[in-house]
């Protein structure tokens, strides 16, 4: 049952989105607080995307500017595609989250500040002279100044827990405010703080009352006068979850080891923000997944290559810099032909870089990144939840073609989240392998064949009369003996580049969202997705002709892509790297291309798009 | 597993010969190793599909070419990582290492100790001939201070390191050492490696007749071999020397090196080797490098512990007992849901 006492006097206004932004201190319980109202808006029906944001260090000095983690959340009757532009809610739970995010909020934009933490110290730490909640500073903004830690208190007295433990549960008065203003039941956070401290009944009791205190108080005080109704979304018919990028993507790795029918191994080290796949998959043994966590970068994709070699599904995943250390192993899973899956989340770059935050600056490393002519198929996830299929078709080359595959994702898809339309486990695509399961008269290790794949048989140890020798050293293209023969290695060199070519006939046509034709192309790949999209939806609604094409194959790029590129007078690629794509673009198809580099860390934003477009078209 | 016709027949030597030529310089050691592991080999009663050979880069990582059954040649210094890769897919592969002094010790460090400490049924051969060979004679970890060679004209400024007493401290529970020409002995040690369950840490040395040769001459020439082969027998007196007249005895926690003929001594007094005992392994790993003490050859240390690969299949198996095997279906649909009509 859904507990929402709506009180009669208060005033309701109906809007279709909603961006909402909360931060705080690393102690804060900003992410959980973000996700609470996130898996409330997605139970409730509301389309949504997220952004998670935080430091890097695991407690940056309390109240500091480099302390403060965020999270945002966009949530909407509408089909949307980010987690929105500029907040229109700030939450901020001390004088250093206000001052980081401030910049951000839309004017006329709503701050709720807890004054509990607006005192002289916090106040010094985040920079400011004076406090910002006193006097007219921010007078274009309307604010909502509350002592969350005395109400809080208040609530909580009859429980006798200690004044420490009773300040932790501000987060949640916080966010009982927001699902007061934006009309959301409450029943699915109580539920999780249920699961949450089940061996801690007063636990459950002091979140939950401080869950109440700050819906009671939306309801009572005269600061918020209105409530705000976001409806339903309307979205295709299905059974729906919000899940998180790395979420989603371990789950296809999953489906593709059922799918597959083979043993399935992921390997890997520790490493922002890739790591949580290897929590993931570590969790479900009873899948017979096996989970390595290696020594290094480096045992972890040669564990996988060794684990290919005797016949898993093998995947291991890193970030850029793990990347980096992998790239000789690389080539030798490319020389071998062996069927492995590489998983890189990338982060910022280089070196050590931004490792909490986003940026698409792999995508050179992922393409060209390897002694050698050593090419790799490299596909990119788009969202969220397109990391589920892009994994899984990730397995699906891997183990059909008998080559290594690379999978891009980043930190902004990794973390954030939206509603996944659950696939039907029976129409996931069979998986078959080039398993050989007896010798013949004439077995040769490293024959094609198949020749529409390119895919050599996968004779894997075990098996009477297939016992035979591969490596890294160049090998005859039919025994796979170590061969210095000049003409052969020119074939295999030849026949690695075909072998990825091939891959672009099963892959989807490249198809404009818009117009075949006209003034620009808005070409992008990854997890520029839903800002592209949306800024190009903005400005075709003002009637501008621009179109989006969004490449999830990247190599091979769809046979295609040449032809809808030259439809268009010009095209614009935007990027969170200096322009790596718009080299490959100009460098296959010698077409010159617009870049629009942003390496800020962030993810772009729609307006920046739309902006963009406006700036080279001129608004219609 | 798979059944075979290879074991309805005897196996012989020429069973395990592949068609490849060798390659290695004429009067290497890593001859000698070769035709141990191939006359071995056999005598498992193991069908040959079973066994796989990982290798690095070094002389000593071709290997896996000559022997007729699987092979992977990988990476620099990796053949143990990718090694623990193979076994973890198929437990029920003998899986073998073939790797070097600059391979293992060198570049593959990392992976070598953690390896040995996991302990996955996995036989490594180290050959350490105490220098690069395929190279063309750079100093290894394993050189002698100050030795010349092609990168350190001047002599070397670094301390070689132990491998036994290495392999010891990464937690090994097979340590044991051989010499590439002592046919015999170096058959039984790939025997008893291949007996025990968990890593084998087996160091070979071996002879680089072209870029550090003679190396090992005082323990493989008579006389002197006697003088300097220790040879480690479980429960046996630690005795050497031509006549079997010296032994090793413990003087406090010191070893110490006595003649029986003088009458002081007698075997009674003597060090009885234990494999089992890990203080004794510290001082025989020890004792490598100690002058005017023998060379310890032999099992060194041997502990019985479980095997990685059991533990990961075992906590499989827990889970799903516990949860039932995984249903695809549900994890997809685990958590909060909602319909969309």
């Amino acid at each position: 049952m859904s507990e929402t006492t709506k009180s009669p006097k208060k005033q309701t206004e109906q809007v279709s989105q909603v961006t909402i932004r909360f931060a705080g201190d690393s102690g804060d319980g900003m992410q959980l607080t973000g996700n609470q109202f996130s898996d409330t808006s997605a139970i409730f029906g509301n389309d949504l995307a997220t952004l998670p944001d935080y430091p890097s260090e695991i407690r940056a000095p309390a109240g500091s500017l480099a302390g403060v983690s965020s999270y945002q959340i966009q949530f909407a009757s509408v089909e949307i595609h980010t987690p929105g532009d500029e907040p229109d809610v700030l939450v901020a739970m001390n004088p250093a989250a206000l001052k980081v995010h401030l910049p951000d909020l839309r004017a006329q934009g709503t701050i709720i500040a807890n004054t509990a933490n607006f005192n002289k110290r916090n106040l010094q730490l985040a920079g400011w002279d004076e406090n910002p909640l006193e006097g007219d500073m921010l007078k274009d903004y309307r604010v909502i100044a509350v002592d969350m830690h005395a109400l809080v208190v208040d609530a909580l007295k009859d429980i006798g827990l200690p004044a420490k433990i009773m300040a932790r549960s501000t987060n949640m008065f916080a966010l009982g405010l927001l699902y007061w203003m934006y009309d959301r039941p409450m029943d699915s956070t109580f539920a999780f703080l249920e699961d949450k401290f089940q061996k801690r009944p007063e636990i459950i009791e002091a979140n939950k009352k401080a869950v109440r205190a700050g819906y009671h108080f939306g309801e009572t005080t005269e600061l918020t006068s209105v409530s705000y109704v976001v409806t339903k979304a309307k979205k295709p018919a299905g059974t729906y979850r919000n899940i998180m990028g790395n979420h989603a993507l371990a789950l296809g790795l999953v489906a593709a080891g059922k799918g597959s029918d083979l043993p399935f191994i992921y390997a890997g080290y520790p490493i922002t923000p890739a790591s949580d796949i290897l929590h993931i998959l570590a969790g479900y043994k009873n899948f017979r997944i096996i989970t390595f966590q290696a020594e290094d970068e480096i045992a972890a994709v040669t564990a996988a290559i060794g684990a290919a070699y005797a016949g898993a599904l093998a995947v291991t995943g890193t970030s850029g810099p793990g990347m980096a250390l992998k790239s000789e192993a690389l080539g030798l899973a490319v020389s071998a032909e062996l069927p492995l899956v590489v998983v890189n989340v990338q982060r910022g770059g280089p070196s050590t870089g931004m490792p909490t935050k986003t940026e698409q600056a792999d995508l050179s490393q992922a393409m060209i990144g390897r002694n050698g002519e050593t090419p790799m198929v490299v596909l990119a996830a788009s969202t969220p939840a397109d990391c589920f299929d892009t994994a899984y078709e990730a397995c699906q080359i891997a183990i059909e073609h008998m080559v290594p595959v690379i999978v891009l994702s980043d930190s902004y898809l990794g973390n954030g989240s939206e509603p996944w339309r659950i696939p039907d486990v029976n129409g996931l695509p069979k998986i078959k392998n080039r398993l050989v399961k007896e010798a013949g008269d004439k077995f040769q290790p490293f024959a094609i064949v198949d020749e529409k794949y390119m895919a050599r048989s996968w004779a894997i140890p075990g098996i009477p009369g297939l016992e035979h020798r591969i490596g890294g050293l160049e090998k005859d293209s039919l025994t796979g003996n170590v061969s210095g023969d000049f003409l052969n290695h020119e074939h295999m060199v030849d026949r690695r580049q075909k072998k990825i070519d091939v891959v672009a006939d099963r892959i989807p046509l490249a198809k404009a969202y818009g117009d075949e034709s006209g003034d620009l192309l808005v070409l992008g790949w990854g997890s520029t997705y839903g800002a592209i999209r949306s800024g190009v939806d903005r400005a075709r609604a003002k009637g501008v002709s621009v179109s989006h094409v969004h490449l999830k194959h990247l190599n091979p790029f769809p046979r295609n892509l040449g032809e809808v590129l030259v439809k268009f007078s010009r095209i614009l690629i935007p990027e969170m790297n200096k322009g790596q794509l718009a080299r490959f673009i100009r460098a296959e198809y010698l077409i010159d291309v617009l870049c629009y580099s942003k390496i800020d860390g962030r993810p772009f934003v729609p307006s920046q798009i739309e902006n963009k477009i406006a700036e080279i078209l001129g608004d219609a | 597993m798979t059944t075979n016709v290879a074991v309805s027949h005897k196996q012989s030597r020429k069973d395990y010969v592949s068609d490849q030529v060798v390659r290695w310089c004429p009067g290497c050691g890593d001859y000698s190793i070769l035709s141990q592991v191939q006359k071995a080999f056999p005598e498992f009663g193991r069908p040959k599909e079973e066994f796989v050979f990982v290798s690095g880069i070094g002389c000593s990582s071709r290997f896996p070419y000559y022997m007729n059954t699987n092979g992977f040649h990988t990476i620099h210094g990796r053949a143990t990582a990718v090694a623990t890769g193979v076994k973890l897919a198929n437990p029920d592969l003998s899986v073998w290492v073939a790797t070097g002094d600059g391979d293992s010790l060198s570049i593959g460090g990392n992976h070598l100790i953690h390896l040995l400490r996991r302990n996955l049924d996995i036989n490594i051969l180290l050959f350490n001939n105490r220098i690069y060979g395929l190279t063309k004679g750079q100093y290894s970890p394993t050189s002698e201070m100050g030795k010349f060679t092609k990168s350190t004209p001047f002599g070397t400024l670094e301390r070689p390191f132990n491998p036994a007493a290495f392999a010891l401290g990464a937690a090994s529970t097979f340590i044991a050492r051989s010499l590439d020409m002592e046919g015999k002995h170096l058959q039984e040690m790939i025997t008893a490696s291949y007996r025990h369950r968990g890593t084998s840490f087996l160091e070979i040395y071996q002879n680089c007749r072209i870029f550090n040769d003679n190396a090992f001459i005082d323990l493989l020439e008579k006389p002197q071999k006697f003088e300097n082969q220790l040879i480690l027998e479980h429960y046996r007196p630690m005795l050497f020397g031509a006549n079997k007249s010296k032994g090793i005895r413990m003087d406090g926690h010191r070893p110490q090196v006595v003649d029986l003929d003088g009458g002081r001594y007698s075997v009674n007094d003597l060090v009885i080797h234990d494999k089992h005992d890990k203080m004794l392994a510290n001082v025989l790993c020890e004792l490598t490098y100690m002058p005017d003490f023998p060379t310890p050859l032999g099992i060194i240390y041997e502990d019985n512990q479980d095997t990685y690969e059991d533990q990961v299949h075992k906590q499989m198996d827990q889970a799903v007992a516990q949860l039932g095997e995984g249903d695809l279906e549900q994890l997809l649909h685990d958590g909060h849901t909602w319909e969309v009509q």
